[in-house]
């Protein structure tokens, strides 16, 4: 197995007891933890030049400026953009999602339009798309699911037609972990007219993701799920796309000239970032994309891969476990354990330090399609290692015990 | 590692009732109906009341979701049966400061009163399950106050 052991000491958080015992995080498809450089950049930029941006003529302004737009520049590189015009900073991928879903979808559909999607979405993915569709007359269809938990192409080549004006779906299910083929899915999206719209939330922290080479026309990720800080996220969209889109927040910092009944747009991206900026959540992104960098995104793709093929074989020695999704998967597992409900088995699990979602993880229609009203998921990410998942295989197979004789 | 502290949580008497619902199913005849569910994490009770001259003359409850949601429902409507609104809404009360680890005292009623819900009592610990044992509560709550405004 890759040897990343030595990345758990940059992660101060680690490094306690919970409940008596040490802390195994298996959350992170919810959100990441964040390394020392990331929580010191924080606290360097409000030490030392707090500022606000694009304004001051002061030396901090300056400074702040500097960090904000340099962050975007990384963000561009990150993700292989073809210029800073196409990164805007937005709250998260839930922003961004509904941004497309207003100001692209609303001027761009029509009665009788068809917006697909696939029955694997996280609720940021269905409910900007149903209200867009409401407000247009489009209608939604949704691309059903193979026996593993995967689309099939020939599925996306029947469902996309010319009536199709948006395909949106996820890169990485955070349910299935189901790493979907975008690249293929676009290209037939644009053999079509339509535009592809991805929500990247459960991708970019976990591989290499270069948006020119999947020819994708949006694309959503939030910080917090990859090392950075919460409350910021990038919307990645193809330039001409965005010229033609209308902001959704009118206000400071977004406007060109003001008069009193008409007014200008700054020139992308910044015309979609009404007020004072993300600034701090923007340079603490940067900070946690330099160290992204500098572990490797194949390295940690490659640690995961066979951290969550351990964690497979391991949990499938389990009687009466239910697994839910592919084998080739991205890093995190949803399960069932027999007749323990997630509820009971996560609080048994915390009470031996070992942290995982139980509920519907924000995909009620996947859940419906599941036949389940709640699953558990364990989710890993470059910090967690073969003894984390011995803790929790071990914490599973107790719990069943456990649970076995109270029931 | 072991789960000594979990025995807190999961009494006998609670897997009994998650085991062994009391009043699980469905009223026949005029009744109120409020389905409640726990949007964060999936849980849903759908609970009946028959209520008359003030007084719960029956309840009933269906409904998914983990040990202590469902446990707790099952008690609640065991205790609510016969009790005129008033008191099941006094209970409630004392039900929601037990939750919040509250002194159970100087209540109209005295905490034996609560019967088999007493054994919920360690929930209190584990403040991430408070809203799985309220749920059927809030229901009683809601369906008591569409009995008033019906009424």
């Amino acid at each position: 197995m890759t040897n990343l052991d030595y990345v758990r000491s940059h992660f101060p958080i680690l490094n306690q007891e919970v409940n008596e015992h040490p802390l195994v995080y298996l959350d992170s498809a919810a959100t990441s933890q964040k390394p020392k450089s990331v929580i010191e950049t924080l606290e360097d930029y409000y030490n030392r030049y707090n500022s606000n941006v694009h304004r001051g003529v002061h030396t901090l302004g300056s400074h702040a400026t500097d960090g904000y737009e340099g962050a975007r520049e990384k963000v561009k590189n990150f993700i292989n953009a073809s210029s800073i015009k196409e990164t805007i900073f937005m709250r998260g991928t839930t922003t961004a999602l509904n941004t497309v879903a207003y100001s692209y979808a609303r001027t761009n559909l029509s009665e009788g339009d068809e917006i697909v999607l696939t029955l694997m979405e996280h609720h940021s993915n269905i409910i900007p798309w149903q209200q867009a569709a409401k407000a247009t007359g489009a209608t939604l269809k949704y691309l059903p699911l193979q026996e593993d938990g995967t689309i099939s192409l020939d599925d996306v080549r029947e469902m996309v037609t010319e009536k199709t004006k948006i395909v949106a779906m996820a890169h990485v299910s955070n349910v299935l972990g189901t790493i979907n083929p975008i690249k293929e899915v676009a290209q037939i999206a644009h053999d079509n007219d339509a535009v592809i719209v991805v929500d990247g939330a459960q991708s970019v922290p976990h591989m290499s993701v270069d948006v020119q080479d999947l020819d994708v026309d949006f694309y959503a990720f939030s910080a917090h799920k990859m090392c950075g800080p919460t409350g910021v996220g990038v919307l990645y969209g193809k330039q001409s796309l965005l010229e033609e889109m209308e902001p959704v927040e009118f206000g400071g910092e977004m406007i060109d000239f003001v008069e009193l009944y008409d007014s200008t747009w700054k020139e992308l991206p910044w015309k979609f970032e009404g007020g004072t900026p993300i600034i701090a959540g923007a340079i603490g992104l940067g900070a946690a994309i330099d160290y992204l960098n500098e572990i490797g995104m194949e390295q940690i793709e490659k640690h995961e891969h066979e951290l969550v093929q351990y964690a497979l074989e391991q949990m499938n020695t389990i009687d009466g476990i239910t697994i839910y999704g592919p084998i080739e998967r991205a890093g995190l597992v949803t399960f069932n354990l027999h007749d323990v409900h997630p509820h009971d088995l996560a609080t048994a699990l915390d009470s031996l330090g070992v942290a995982v979602r139980a509920g519907h993880h924000c995909a009620q229609p996947l859940m419906k399609h599941l036949q389940v009203a709640a699953t558990a998921r364990a989710s890993f990410y470059m910090y967690n290692n073969k003894q984390d998942v011995d803790v929790f295989v071990d914490g599973l197979k107790k719990a069943k015990e456990y649970f076995g004789d109270v029931f | 590692m072991s789960f000594n502290n979990l025995d807190t949580l999961y009494r006998q008497v609670i897997m009994d009732h998650y085991k062994n619902p009391r009043n699980r199913g469905q009223l026949e005849g005029d009744h109120i109906t409020v389905e409640l569910n726990n949007p964060t994490c999936g849980d849903r009770i759908d609970l009946q009341l028959k209520v008359e001259d003030g007084v719960v003359k029956d309840a009933k409850f269906e409904g998914e979701g983990c040990s202590i949601s469902m446990s707790s429902a099952s008690m609640m409507t065991q205790v609510i049966i016969d009790k005129p609104i008033e008191d099941a809404l006094k209970m409630s009360e004392m039900f929601s400061d037990m939750m919040l680890g509250k002194e159970m005292e100087g209540y109209e009623f005295d905490i034996e009163s609560l019967g088999d819900i007493q054994a919920l009592q360690g929930v209190s610990k584990f403040p991430a399950r408070i809203k799985c044992a309220t749920l059927a509560w809030k229901a009683m709550e809601q369906g008591v106050e569409k009995d008033d405004k019906q009424g």
